[in-house]
């Protein structure tokens, strides 16, 4: 076992170290570009830093040089998102978009269409978002409502879509739509890309617990979107859900502080009645818990590699990422905000490292959901890693407009 | 980058399944007189397990730890009822970290080759182990004192003693066939591995090393055996969670195979998540151990609260998976338990562990 990089692997990540050093501040614990920024200075500002990650050769990987992208391996781009995760850089428009969108239109989108989208949205100037989740579908997409009716050459869109990220600053969107109500659900959906800028779309931003914004509700009313826009035959769109939800794994990424770093940083400095907080042994075990979860998972991260480096398909290990991180987020919140006592009600300036850990207290319930609940994760775990049967599918064979459906 | 095993390696583990699965079994002496399998070590020895990390002029086979961490998972996951981890991860390593060259030259081939069995005497009873709790006293030469439980004490020839000398508590080698030892085998909560009490009364002791450094030693000691057991405990947590997975896909109720339901499927998933952070912190730990790297102290612990969690928590889960059947002394699920147990006390508590890390963790900052 060693952890040495190849000679190609070594020069690879000497050259996004080089350009990272060059171009982005370093990351300090307790620091965080969202907070720095505001939320509604981070899309100018990602605008511009993909477009410097294109001009150095850094968007779009693990995508074809033809269309812009750089025509590299996973491991190019394990290494690139291990080396970034080091810096603050703005995070939150381009990962649907180039993770998800991206991928699928090369997958289903005609030659054309490839040409004319890919290398630009590499670039930063288009700004994709993913449409598939509904007000009665969150975990079950394919419960999707929002209907589209064949006018001409045309569809004709009406319904609602909803947890859409990014929907407020986004010029195309991928869309999974109801074509055909008088089959079994999965059947009658047809896959769509359409510009969000079209008459008849209305973006309501959603306020969240925390106050933050991160999606939106969006609603259709008479939408037009030209047939030659529909990816994959009609009636077959969830056969392309599927492909886009096969990335979304991979795209959501990365758990926003506070981690491990964090906590063991406020509990060295904390002060309680008998001295620093580390020295309490109930703060040890926790803290010692947390580290194993944490370097577990990056540890894993080098399992993914060594797979990919052998030329093997990387093993089942990254699927419990998410369920880890997003949980021990909440945990760390919880414990570091009952650490401070009375005091750890204070948002903001007024309490230790900005408000970190309130602001995750009302945060991180979302981490556990977006990208796939606690449930539905551990679900996948079951299924696709330990061999377990699905559920019993009391909507298989029912026609869509036939199953019950509540309020 | 490389942090999975070689090819060779992935070898010796699927022999090492194969020959552990035709051969080894718990209740051979669970539910027989000997204290262990006396059979089944033999040919272990003669596969050179044993020597497996150990250079081949010091009488070792000249492998690596790594080859020896496949070992212990294999080992692990078959709740081998041998002196194996007594005699290698603890007296081996022992004498190899403490020992003087001529103590090396003298024990090193015999453990190695199997002839004879180790063991280390630490615990005094109910208490942490800790300098200021060993009442056992190393005085002219001549050890008294009782230590309990010690794992195969019973069966070993030789012990490291872990012992209080002119006020430093250090690490002493006893012959235990020699005077002044006498031997009384203890029930424990895992019958499959054997335990004694071991009663000094004036037996002739060696200090292995500066008894000065003695605490140190026992601590290397420590770490390198923490890596190695939990590999064992990530060999066992994949067993249970295989073994709770293959019962609930083939248990019907309900119309259906259990693992159809969902609240099996997310309880074994935990299983598997909690085992996946277990294996990739052991991987870590047996990089570190068989590199020397300085992350060690802080790499063998993780490696070992990891480890201790993932495989309580899949044994207790995989006699929840199997319902009623699952608390029956037919089952083997309770065998899972047993060793799962066992090995999270083994040289200390899943708190003390935990302590260990974050102290460990400390004097890294530090540095």
């Amino acid at each position: 076992m060693d952890f040495t990089d190849t000679p190609q692997e070594a020069e690879y990540r000497a050259k996004v170290r080089a350009f990272l050093s060059a171009n982005a501040e370093k990351k300090e614990p307790g620091k965080q570009f969202a907070k720095q920024h505001g939320e509604e200075g981070l899309v100018p500002l990602a605008k511009e830093w993909q477009a410097k990650k294109y001009a150095a050769g850094f968007a779009g990987i693990t995508l074809p040089k033809e269309y812009g992208g750089q025509g590299l391996s996973a491991m190019e781009q394990v290494i690139y998102n291990q080396e970034e995760a080091g810096y603050l850089v703005p995070r939150g428009a381009y990962e649907i978009g180039l993770g998800m969108c991206i991928p699928t239109m090369l997958t289903y989108a005609t030659e054309e269409q490839k040409q004319r989208y890919a290398p630009v949205a590499l670039k930063g100037e288009e700004i994709w978002c993913q449409l598939f989740s509904e007000p009665a579908g969150g975990s079950d997409v394919a419960n999707a409502k929002t209907r589209a009716v064949r006018d001409g050459d045309d569809w004709i869109i009406n319904g609602q879509k909803i947890w859409t990220s990014g929907a407020h600053f986004s010029d195309w969107g991928i869309i999974v739509l109801r074509t055909d109500p008088s089959v079994p659900k999965h059947r009658g959906l047809s896959f769509f890309f359409l510009n969000m800028h079209s008459p008849g779309i209305e973006v309501r931003r959603i306020k969240q617990i925390s106050g933050a914004s991160n999606f939106n509700e969006v609603f259709f009313t008479d939408v037009r979107v030209p047939d030659a826009q529909r990816l994959g035959p009609v009636g077959g769109g969830w056969r392309v859900a599927l492909t886009t939800l096969m990335n979304e794994r991979l795209a959501v990424g990365i758990t926003p502080p506070p981690d491990f770093e964090e906590i063991f940083e406020f509990a060295r400095g904390l002060e309680l009645e008998d001295g620093p907080a580390i020295n309490d042994s109930s703060v040890r075990e926790k803290l010692a818990d947390w580290y194993v979860e944490t370097q577990g998972l990056k540890l894993s991260v080098f399992r993914t590699m060594t797979a990919l480096s052998r030329g093997e398909d990387p093993g089942p290990e990254s699927s419990i990422n998410k369920i880890i991180s997003s949980n021990k987020r909440q945990d760390i919140a919880n414990f570091a905000t009952d650490l401070m006592e009375q005091a750890g009600v204070i948002m903001g300036a007024d309490s230790p490292m900005a408000g970190m850990f309130q602001e995750s207290v009302l945060s991180s319930p979302s981490g556990r959901i977006a990208g796939g609940t606690d449930e539905i994760l551990r679900n996948i775990i079951a299924e696709r890693v330990l061999g377990m049967p699905g559920d019993i599918r009391v909507d298989k064979d029912v026609a869509y407009d036939q199953l019950p459906q509540g309020r | 980058m490389n942090f999975d095993f070689t090819d060779d390696q992935r070898m010796l583990r699927d022999q090492a399944r194969r020959f552990l699965e035709e051969n080894a079994s718990a209740r051979v002496v669970m539910e027989g007189e000997e204290p262990f399998d006396r059979g089944l070590w033999t040919k272990i020895c003669e596969l050179g397990w044993p020597g497996a990390a150990l250079p081949e002029d010091e009488g070792g086979v000249g492998l690596s730890y790594v080859d020896l961490c496949v070992i212990a998972e294999e080992l692990g996951r078959a709740l081998a009822p041998v002196p194996f981890s007594s005699s290698i991860y603890l007296a081996l390593e022992a004498v190899r970290i403490a020992g003087a060259e001529e103590q090396k030259k003298q024990y090193l081939p015999k453990l190695a080759s199997g002839e004879i069995i180790g063991c280390l005497a630490a615990p005094e009873g109910v208490g942490a182990l800790l300098p200021k709790n060993i009442r056992a006293e190393v005085s002219g030469g001549k050890l008294s004192g009782v230590k309990m439980p010690v794992a195969d004490g019973d069966i070993a020839g030789l012990a490291v003693v872990v012992a209080k000398s002119g006020g430093d508590a250090g690490l002493f080698l006893v012959d235990l066939n020699g005077p002044g030892v006498t031997r009384e085998r203890i029930e424990t909560i895992d019958p499959s591995r054997s335990h004694a009490k071991l009663t000094f009364d004036r037996a002739p002791a060696e200090a292995l090393g500066k008894t000065a450094d003695g605490w140190d030693h026992l601590t290397r000691v420590q770490d390198h055996a923490a890596v190695l057991f939990a590999f064992e405990q990530v060999g066992g947590a994949q067993k249970c969670l295989e073994e709770a997975r293959d019962y609930a896909m083939n248990r019907f109720a309900f119309g259906r195979p259990i693992a159809s339901f969902q609240a099996i499927k997310h309880k074994l998933a935990d299983v598997y998540m909690k085992t996946e952070l277990a294996r990739s912190n052991a991987y870590y730990g047996a990089w570190a151990l068989n590199t020397g790297a300085a992350e060690l102290p802080v790499a063998a612990v993780a490696a070992r609260v990891a480890g201790n969690t993932a495989f309580l928590f899949a044994a207790e889960e995989n006699i929840q998976t199997h319902g009623g059947m699952g608390f029956t002394w037919e089952f083997d699920c309770h065998l899972y338990l047993r060793r799962a147990k066992l090995l999270a006390l083994t040289l200390g508590s899943e708190k003390r562990w935990k302590e260990r890390l974050v102290s460990n963790l400390e004097a890294r900052n530090a540095a």
